[in-house]
Parts: C-alpha cells; structure tokens; sequence
C-alpha cells in the first residue's frame, strides 16, 4: 500500500532529521553545530506543521508555530549571542575518534529502530513509521552529550535531545497536549538561559568552558 | 451525631487551635508578645479542653471522620475511639501542666528565640494530637513525621554547642530508622484497598507476615520509645533539650510510640500470639534492668531521669508483653488486666516523669547546675520545687499511696496470674519477670532517695562553683508559673494514687474496646475505696486507708516523741570524728551513693575512671560510664554505613561524561529489559 503524500514527506523530513542527528554527532565547529541544530528545528516544524494538516489536528499548527519561534529563531540566536560574548565562535574541538563514533551511531539507530518496530505496528497514526527514527535521534544527541568535552556543544547535545523527544511525541501520539507541549518549550528556554549563565560561571572559576576542569570539583 | 458536641470533631478543633497558636507566635516579630504571655497559657487551656474531651470519648463509641484534605484521592481519616479518647487524656492533661511551667521558664528568652520555641512547641503538641487522631497510614506517618521534626528543632534549641547538635542528629537518625520500620509494617499489613487502619484491620494476613509486621511496629515504636538497643538518643537528646521540652518528650512523646504500639499490635494486626509476648517481655525486662541500672551511676540529674525513662518504657512493656502472652493462650481477663496495667502505667509516668524534668528544669534555672556532685541544700532556697520533686521522686519510687504504685503493683498482679498458664515454660519465666520488677523498683527508690538526699539535702557540695554563690545567697525558688505547672502534676500523682478505681473502669472500657473483653465482674464492682484487680479474695488495695494509717502513725509517733521527749532536748555539737575541719566536700556524693552498685554490677558498665593519687595537691575523682551498646552495635552499625559509602563513593568520578554515561547505560538496559 502506498503511503499518502503527506507521509512520504514526513518520512523524508524524518531522513532527513536522523541525517542532521550524525551531522551532528560529526561536526567540531561549534558555530556549525549551532546551524546544524537551527535545520533541525526547521525539519521538525515543518514535519509537525504536515502532520498537522494531514491530520487536521489543530493544536499541531501551534506546536509547529512554537518550534519555529523557538528552536529556529530564538535559541539559535541566543547561543549565537553566547558564543560571541564567551568567545569561543571559532572554537574547533578535537574530538575523540570521529570514525568510532559514528559507528556507536550506527549501533544505535539499528538499536532504536530494533526497539521501536513493535511499538509502531501498535500506533494507528500516519506518522508511526518515523518512531524508530525519533528514538534514534533521541540516543544519538545523548551520545553526543557524553562524548563532548565542550560546554557549548553539551549544551546543544541536550537541546536537540529535545527535539528528538518532540518528534518521538508526535509521531507516536499526535503530540502531547498543548498545555504540556508549552511547558516543555518554556522550560527548554529557560534552561538554555540558565546554562547561559552557568557557562560564565564555569569560565570565570576555571578559565576555560572545558568541562574537565570541572573533575577538581571532586572531593577525595 | 451533632459536629460540635462529638469529641471528635472538638479534639480536632483543639488540635488546630494549636497550630494556630503556633503560627501566631511569630507575629508580631518585634517582641514576640504573644509567645511571652498568651501562647503558652492557651496552649494549656486547650490541653485540658482536649483531655475533657478525651475523658468524655472513652465513654462513647468510636467515630470516624474524613477531612478533604490531603492528596487527591487520599484523604485524611480521623478516628476516636477510647484508646485513641484515653491517649488524648494522657497528652492533654500533662501539656496542660506543662505549658504553664513553659510559660513561665521561656519568659525570659529573647524574642527571636521564644518565637521559634513556640512555633515548635505547638507544633509538636498539634503533632501528637494527630498522631492519636489519626485513622490511615498516610495521616499517620505525616503527624509522626512532623512530631518527629518539631521535636528535633526543640532538641537543638541551643544549637550553638557542637554537643548538643550531635545529640540532635542521634536523635533525627533513630527516628528515621523507626519511621522506616513503622512504614515498612504498613506496607507488610496492607492487603488491597487504600491505607486507611479499617482496610488495614480487615486484611488478612498468614502468621508469617503477621509476625513480620508485629517485629517491624514494635521495633519500629520501640525506637521512638528508647527500649534497648535502640535507646541511645534517649540519654543524648533529654537532656540536650529545654527542660519543659524534656518533659514533653518523655512525658508524652514516649507515650506516643506506646499509643502507636497497641494500635498496631492489638487493633490492626490483632489475633495477638504468646511469642509475640515473650519477645516483648524480654525487651522489656532488658531495659528495665539496664534503664535503672545505669541511671543510678549518673551524676547529670536530666540524664539520669533519661535513663528512667528507658526503665519506665520496659516497665510498660512488661505489661504489655504479659498481657499478650496471656491472650495468646487464651486468657483474655488476664490478659486485659495486663494491657490496663501498661497503660495506667503509661499515663503514672507521663504525670510523674513531667513533674520530675520540670523540677530539674527548675533547679537548672534556679542555680545553673545539672550535676548532682555540685548540689545539695537546695531545700532551704527552693523549698516548693522540693515539695514537689518529693513528690514526684516518692512516685517514680512505686511508694504507696502514690500512682507509681498502682501501676507496678496491677503489673504485679498480672504476674500472678501466671499459673493459669498451660506453658510450663512460660508459667515458670513470669515470675523471672515479675522479679526483675521488683527489682527495679528497689534499685529506682535508691536511685532518687540519692537524687533528693544529694540535691536537696546536706549543704552545698562545691564551694568555689559560681553559681553556688547565687544558690547559697540569694537563691530564689521557681517562679509562680512554674510552681503552677508542677502542682497540677503533683496533684495528678496524688488523684492517679488515691482514686485507682475509676481510672480502672476507664482503661477498661479501653481493653474492652480493643480485646473484646474487659476485667472480671468482681473488678469492676470495686468500690472506690478498695482496688480490685481479679478478685477480693485474691488481692485488694485502698491507697486511701493506706494514706490515712500513715499519717495516724505519723501523727501518733510525733505526739508521743513530744510527750515524752518535751524538754528533754540538749544542744550540743555532733561528734566529728576527730577531725573537727570539716568541709562540705566530704559529704556523700552522687558517685559515692552509686558506689555499692556499680561494685555489684560492676560487669555490666564500662567504666573510665580517675583515682587521684595520694601525693595530688588537689585531688579530684572522676568517673564515666559509658554504654557498651555504643561498641557493640552502634560504632559498628556506623563504620559499616562508612564502608558502603566510601564504596559507593567509587561511583563518583566527577566527570559529567561519566555522569551521563552511566544514565545512558541504564536507559539502553531498562529499554532493553522492557522489549
């Protein structure tokens, strides 16, 4: 049976969004990083906004309008701002071994979608084929956060570990309720301002962003 | 029934009225008026409504309310019934002498200060009220909880001193460690159904998990009430605390455990079992040695009446226990005579044991001094406060026509119910028990006939100590508020001693309600002259002709030393051994009374002792005792707790990557686990 239109393009854009996941996962520049996960938020809000439409789920619009004004607009701009100030724009991280890391990604979406393919034959929504990629994007930015020795870059490991979550959400279930999908987002920002100023603080005490100097905090 | 006149609905009035009084010491902040002159009489007019209303609900059947507090779908359940009326008595009418006594001792704190203490105080009042009212395992975990915490906070009032911030913290810690336990019985109890004590009651449990949960409450309890081993807060947190607070704690909060005792053993878990009651008799023969014992080798008064209340705590449990080894087989007069005997040795205690820490409060405030080897002569400065830690002293002493005695003795008698037991073993161990008693209550008279004869008696035993010279000089007794306190508990001994047999029908009606069956029908025709526990031909007592053949002897004996001996009396110095120097430092002191003692049971204490030598200019004897519980179970228990931290303290890396790594690992196996 041939999926609808509509579906066809969330599963590209779901494509599309695991691409950027291991983009993600590979990439050193952290001002890179940052548009990286701005196209993510995009490939989220239009995928959400399709669904939407497909399904005529109305309050889908609001969380695609969200998405938009925060995960494209306002947190790029804000980390855009962070780097400037902290400067670090131009920071290149030497990452462990790149090759072996993608091959702990690879692991993982077959993982993911291991895992996910009995739950989806569960889901009667459109969009349930796209669950073992959202799960997967969700594990990989996890990944992420555990192999940067970066703040900035852990930092964006989180907030697309979000977007994952965002996506799993509606694709299994249509999204969460609005009320409980504003709170996520409110939160989300909130929290990118509170890592904000955490950052300073770090590079106040220690000179450096980099997160290994932070072992000393360790009481013997 | 109508809401205002049910003693339910008016104790949970009252209890509330405390928290209110509570939040409103803080207010106004600047001078703390209200705390310094209204809170604390208040607190003790709603004490004495409370009792009424505990007094009149002993009579009445049980009642239950629901309140729509709490969380969603679990309400707060509120139940009185006579156990639940007669506690309420027992909190209500020996907070009522001690908050007068408060008001009076704190008046002279400053405004900062006496707000907090009053904010807790009523807190812990409230606390406990709750913890009586309470009809589910949430309400009653969450009064225990708050009554835990406020206490603690009234422990470490003083908490500039490092001393009595540990005391606090060995406080905070066993009662947690009881807390779990109690949550635990809970939990092993709940059968289905919500939390509430009826679904509680109605579950059916094997004799396994029946057992389960009895260990679990009565250890659980037991470590709120200081039975041994778990006692060793007792010592550390009495007499760290304010001494009306001491009071409360051992007058009322001890008690509490005991409340939380019986519900759970005889009311929730029921179908009572005669292991049970050996496991209970032995605890509490243990610490009835160990409490008397120990208490005699103190020379700190608020420590020393700590560790009798450890002895009276396995006092009560002897009652208790025989009670349930006599329903366990079978036996249910016996064995209610057993539980009236506990409780009305509950409430003696509570009256007796306030009376006597307000007494040290006294002293304390009056003279600064807390060790007994620096007293003596106080009855000439503070001729009151002696009259009625007389009192209290002859109480806790089990002396005729006191409560202590009462009590002991309806113990006693229960003992000598033991040949209608078919257990041979088990008919022999109770007059083991019963012997343990007995002895007891020798060790205790000699324990306070040292506590008043060095205190109150002789002459001041330090001469250099500061606060001698304010004794000495111009030493003042307590103040009227504090004389007031302790009169109504004096006279609470006297009425608990002198009219036993109402307050026999009244815990009657509490055996009844909660075994099903009552005293003999000879018990409850006794007149209120004669106590009768079983029946007349077997033993009576009548505290009143007691009192009034003492006092004919006492009177004849004074009127015929005056006949004969008027002007007879010659003046003359005493002989001085042939040592006329004498100073009062060569009186008998605490230590020394205590000598006889510790040579007899000279195994059981750990002592760390200094013997001046025969060349020291100025010589000094010290003792310590310590409590070889600390080495046995305590330290270890704690260097274990050390070990499995430091373990578990490998965990820690400190790099956040590890941090993650290690939620990530258990994310990938709970999502393993779960496919």
């Amino acid at each position: 049976m041939a999926l609808p239109l509509s579906g066809q393009i969330v599963n590209l854009l779901a494509a599309l969004l695991l691409l950027l996941a291991f983009a993600m996962l590979a990439q050193r520049r952290v001002l890179t990083l940052i548009k990286l996960f701005a196209w993510q938020g995009a490939a989220l809000a239009v995928s959400t906004a399709i669904v939407a439409y497909a399904t005529g789920q109305t309050h889908l619009y609001f969380s695609a309008g969200l998405t938009v004004a925060l995960k494209v607009v306002l947190i790029p701009w804000l980390l855009h701002r962070l780097i400037d100030q902290l400067q670090v724009r131009w920071d290149i991280e030497t990452l462990l071994n790149i090759p072996t890391t993608m091959l702990a990604g690879i692991g993982l979406a077959i993982f993911a979608f291991s895992l996910a393919t009995p739950i989806s034959q569960m889901a009667s929504t459109i969009t349930r084929s796209t669950l073992g990629i959202a799960l997967a994007s969700v594990l990989l930015s996890f990944l992420m956060m555990i192999v940067r020795r970066k703040a900035v870059p852990q930092v964006i490991g989180f907030l697309s570990m979000e977007n994952g979550l965002f996506f799993a959400a509606t694709s299994a279930t249509y999204g969460m309720p609005l009320v409980v999908e504003l709170g996520v987002a409110l939160d989300v920002l909130v929290g990118t301002f509170i890592f904000g100023i955490f950052f300073f603080h770090i590079r106040e005490q220690f000179d450096s962003l980099d997160i290994r100097h932070m072992e000393k905090l360790k009481e013997d | 029934m109508e809401p205002l006149s049910s003693p339910l609905f008016a104790s949970l009035l009252a209890a509330v009225s405390w928290l209110v009084i509570a939040a409103l010491a803080l207010v106004p902040a600047g001078n703390a008026f209200f705390a310094r002159r209204l809170a604390f009489p208040l607190g003790a007019l709603i004490g004495l409504s409370l009792a009424s209303f505990g007094l009149q609900s002993i009579w009445l059947h049980a009642e239950q309310l629901t309140l729509p507090l709490g969380l969603p779908d679990l309400p707060f359940h509120l139940r009185i019934d006579p156990l639940a009326g007669f506690f309420l008595l027992l909190l209500g009418s020996v907070s009522a002498g001690i908050s007068v006594y408060a008001g009076g001792y704190f008046r002279t704190e400053t405004a900062g200060r006496l707000a907090l203490i009053s904010l807790q105080y009523h807190m812990f009042l409230a606390s406990m009220a709750f913890v009586i009212l309470a009809d589910d395992a949430y309400l009653f975990m969450v009064a225990w909880e708050t009554m835990a915490l406020s206490s603690y906070f009234l422990v470490t009032t003083d908490h500039e001193r490092p001393a009595i911030r540990s005391a606090g913290f060995l406080y905070l810690l066993v009662a947690h460690l009881g807390a779990i336990a109690i949550l635990l019985c809970f939990g092993v109890m709940h059968g289905g159904g919500d939390y509430s004590f009826d679904a509680l009651r109605g579950a059916e449990l094997t004799p396994f998990w029946a057992t389960v949960a009895f260990l679990l409450a009565f250890f659980g309890f037991g470590a709120k009430a200081g039975m041994i081993p778990l006692h060793a807060w007792l010592p550390e947190a009495h007499p760290a605390a304010p001494s009306p607070v001491s009071a409360l704690m051992s007058g009322i909060m001890l008690k509490t455990a005991i409340y939380g005792m019986v519900r759970v053993i005889y009311d929730l878990i029921g179908g009572v079992r005669w292991e049970w009651g050996i496991v209970v008799l032995a605890i509490g023969a243990g610490t009835t040695l160990f409490g008397v014992l120990y208490a005699l080798m103190q020379h700190d008064l608020k420590r020393l009446l700590a560790y009798h209340s450890v002895e009276n705590i396995g006092i009560i449990l002897l009652g208790l226990g025989m009670s349930m080894v006599f329903l366990g087989f079978g036996h249910p007069l016996a064995g209610a005579l057993g539980l009236v005997a506990a409780l009305y040795h509950t409430l003696n205690h509570a009256v007796f044991k306030a009376l006597l820490f307000l007494g040290a409060g006294s002293i304390l405030h009056a003279t600064g001094l807390r060790n007994l080897n620096d007293m003596g002569g106080l009855i000439r400065t503070m001729p009151k406060t002696a009259l009625y830690f007389l009192i209290g002293a002859l109480a806790i002493s089990a002396l005729p026509p006191l409560n202590g005695f009462v009590s002991e003795w309806l113990t006693f008698q229960t003992a000598l119910q033991a040949p209608l037991l078919e257990h041979g073993v088990v008919r022999s161990l109770l007059p083991l028990f019963a012997a343990t008693l007995a002895l007891a209550g020798a060790l205790t008279a000699m324990c306070f006939v040292k506590v008043y004869g060095i205190a109150f008696l002789g002459r001041p035993r330090e001469v250099r100590h500061p606060a001698h010279a304010r004794a000495e000089g111009g030493g003042h007794d307590a103040g009227s508020m504090e004389q007031y306190g302790m009169a109504w508990l004096a006279a609470g001994c006297l009425v608990l001693g002198l009219f036993p047999t109402s307050f026999l029908l009244m815990l009657n009606r509490v055996g009844v309600s909660l075994t099903g069956q009552g005293l003999s029908p000879e018990a409850l025709e006794s007149s209120w002259l004669w106590l009768v526990p079983t029946a007349p031909e077997r033993a009576s007592y009548s505290p009143i002709i007691f009192l009034l053949v003492v006092l004919a002897v006492v009177l004849i004996t004074i009127r015929l030393v005056r006949g004969f001996y008027h002007g007879r009396v010659r003046v003359a110095d005493p002989w001085d051994c042939g040592f006329p120097e004498q100073t009062t430092r060569m009186q008998d002191t605490a230590d020394a009374f205590g000598q006889p003692i510790r040579h007899v049971f000279g195994p059981l204490y750990l002592m760390k002792r200094h013997l001046p030598g025969p060349e020291e200019a100025n010589p000094r004897y010290s003792i310590k005792i310590e409590d070889r519980h600390w080495y046995w179970l305590y330290l270890p228990v704690a260097r274990l707790a050390d070990y499995a931290s430091s373990k578990v303290g490998l965990l820690q890396r400190g790099r956040i990557s590890i941090y993650l790594l290690y939620s990530f690992l258990t994310l990938i196996a709970l999502l393993i686990f779960v496919r």
